[in-house]
């Protein structure tokens, strides 16, 4: 029996995206102005006088993880605002926080897209490990901290466009993943970069499946240079807060401009390689899904039409069916990158 | 007790699509949301598994009829063939009307390039041949071609199957069940087939 309910948040307890953005602009203001001595009182008072409880509907607490590591939760609080205007920001309307939680596809915690949000609410990323190997200078094994530490994370909002024609605009918490891989001193036979996700089947439930399709660990790689690009993203948060599992906790892979099956999610390792790696979703079905998988509507997929996509959150009234741009809205950034490529070709 | 049994079968079959419509209430009524995000895909997909499931069904029942040597089970076949084309065309309908919004332009292109679609849509051709054809006038009006023509819902459930496979993408899961469910029926008529035509043959040797 396949009736599924969702547990339904009130209406009241939703932060609606205007506040969120008001809340962003006033406590910035206010901690500037402030230095977030006296403003931290006045700020809290107005700001709930200004919107009830519904400023704080999403409590920390909320989201699933088992514990949340306090050094990181500081450090996505302390993250700089997207700047006004540019990639790195967009006009359009947020897809809602508890949409962006609750429809996702993490097949480690099964194929439903309302699965990983029930099935990973436990997920421990306390203690985490990156593995960085191949062609690069500074291999070794990571801990989370020292992988992230160094960074200053920035709000960063970006389009997702799913394969399945469906998309939404996340503002991620994160920086530039090429700034990540610079540390490690890639060496000169560094052509491509490939990425895991965590294999643990106690955590993953999927992964147990005899019937998985999906060879564990899930893969996906870029093109050096892609991954080099400024807007290809490692993201650690959204919207507030750091990321819940569902969302690929603690660390996953933002690359706007392709496909969401390049966004890998819960990355534990870093492979530098001279050759093409390999990637999950093109091993199993190569005539589907390329390598490059960048955003194209003009380059059908055999299940579904690329030329349009459906934003969500959707309703029966109004499908919000738009047209598929040209690497998904970030042809300027990226086009370049693929000047003599024939996109039919390397889809 | 058995006069029930029909009434409550067809509750039972009507319950997922009362679900289904009394949340779609909700939604045009500005209520509670059952349907999630993406509630046009959400109906699409249950409607879909719910048609396959009653077709399965309704293939299940002349196995268990001789199986459990249980007359009684034809009376729920055409009811429950019947309930698998309602949903059927409730799946056609959400897609036509919610996912692609009656363009036309769209539909035939998806009908025509995407082959689970193309697939899908025969085998809904096939049923809708099938429920035009299940009424006691029709049964008699055909005679002996009657059950010929209703053996075409075997090709529109192996239809339904290929439409699971191909849309298979992280789990075998209901590609592997169904399948083997409609193997499993099918391969029961051809058994039993076979041995028939051995018995007579050994009567008349």
């Amino acid at each position: 029996m396949i009736i599924k309910t969702r547990k339904e948040i009130p209406s009241s307890e939703i932060t609606p995206e205007s506040v969120y953005r008001e809340r962003r602009k006033f406590l910035k203001t206010g901690a500037k102005a402030a230095f977030g001595v006296a403003g931290a009182g006045l700020l809290s008072s107005a700001a709930s006088a200004q919107t009830g409880d519904a400023l704080f509907a999403r409590a920390p607490a909320d989201i699933n993880l088992a514990s949340k590591p306090d050094w990181l939760v500081e450090k996505a609080a302390m993250r700089t605002d997207a700047p006004a205007s540019g990639p790195f920001n967009t006009d359009e309307e947020l897809t809602p926080f508890e949409d962006v939680t609750a429809y996702n596809n993490f097949y480690e915690f099964g194929t439903g897209k309302d699965d990983p949000a029930r099935n990973a609410r436990d997920f421990s990323i306390d203690p985490w490990t990156v593995e960085v190997n191949g062609e690069a200078n500074k291999t070794g094994t990571y801990t989370l901290e020292d992988i992230l530490k160094p960074h200053t994370f920035e709000e960063r909002v970006f389009r997702l466009r799913c394969v399945e024609a469906w998309s939404m605009v996340i503002p991620w918490v994160g920086f530039s993943l090429g700034d990540l891989l610079k540390r490690f001193e890639p060496n000169g036979d560094a052509n491509y970069v490939q990425f895991d996700t965590l294999v643990d089947s106690d955590q993953m439930s999927a992964q147990r499946s005899r019937f998985a399709t999906i060879d564990w660990p899930y893969q996906e790689g870029l093109r050096m240079d892609e991954a080099m690009n400024p807007l290809a993203t490692i993201a650690t948060g959204l919207y507030d807060d750091i990321l819940p599992a569902q969302n690929g906790a603690p660390l996953r892979l933002v690359v706007p401009w392709k496909y969401g099956f390049k966004s890998i999610k819960s990355i534990v390792a870093i492979r530098f390689t001279k050759n093409m790696p390999n990637n999950t979703w093109r091993d199993l079905q190569a005539s589907e899904y390329g390598f490059y998988a960048n955003v194209n509507p003009q380059v059908s997929h055999p299940r579904w039409s690329q030329a349009s996509e459906r934003r969500l959150p959707t309703s029966l009234f109004n499908p919000r069916r738009i047209d598929t741009m040209m690497f998904n809205g970030y042809a300027d950034e990226v086009a370049s990158m693929y000047a003599n490529m024939d996109l039919r070709r390397f889809y | 007790m058995t006069f029930l049994a029909k009434p409550a079968a067809f509750i039972l079959c009507l319950l997922p699509g009362a679900y289904l419509a009394y949340a779609v209430y909700l939604a045009f009524s500005g209520g509670e949301n059952l349907l999630g995000p993406d509630p046009a895909q959400f109906l699409s997909l249950e409607t879909g598994e719910w048609a396959i499931r009653l077709l399965i069904l309704s293939l299940a029942i002349t196995p268990l009829r001789y199986l459990l040597n249980w007359p009684y089970a034809f009376r729920f076949r055409r009811m429950i063939g019947l309930f698998a084309y309602f949903y059927v065309c409730m799946h056609l309908l959400v897609f036509l009307m919610f996912l692609l919004q009656w363009q036309w332009g769209a539909i035939g292109r998806e009908i025509a390039e995407r082959p689970f679609i193309t697939i899908g849509f025969a085998g809904f051709v096939l049923l809708t041949l099938l429920a035009l054809t299940s009424f006691n006038a029709a049964q008699r009006k055909l005679g002996r071609s009657w059950k010929r023509l209703h053996r075409l819902t075997y090709a529109a459930s192996i239809l339904g199957v290929m439409h699971v496979i191909w849309i298979v993408r992280s789990s075998y899961f209901d590609a592997v069940l169904y399948g083997s469910l409609v193997l499993l029926l099918l391969g029961y008529r051809l058994l039993r087939k076979y041995s028939e035509a051995v018995r007579k043959f050994s009567i008349l040797g």
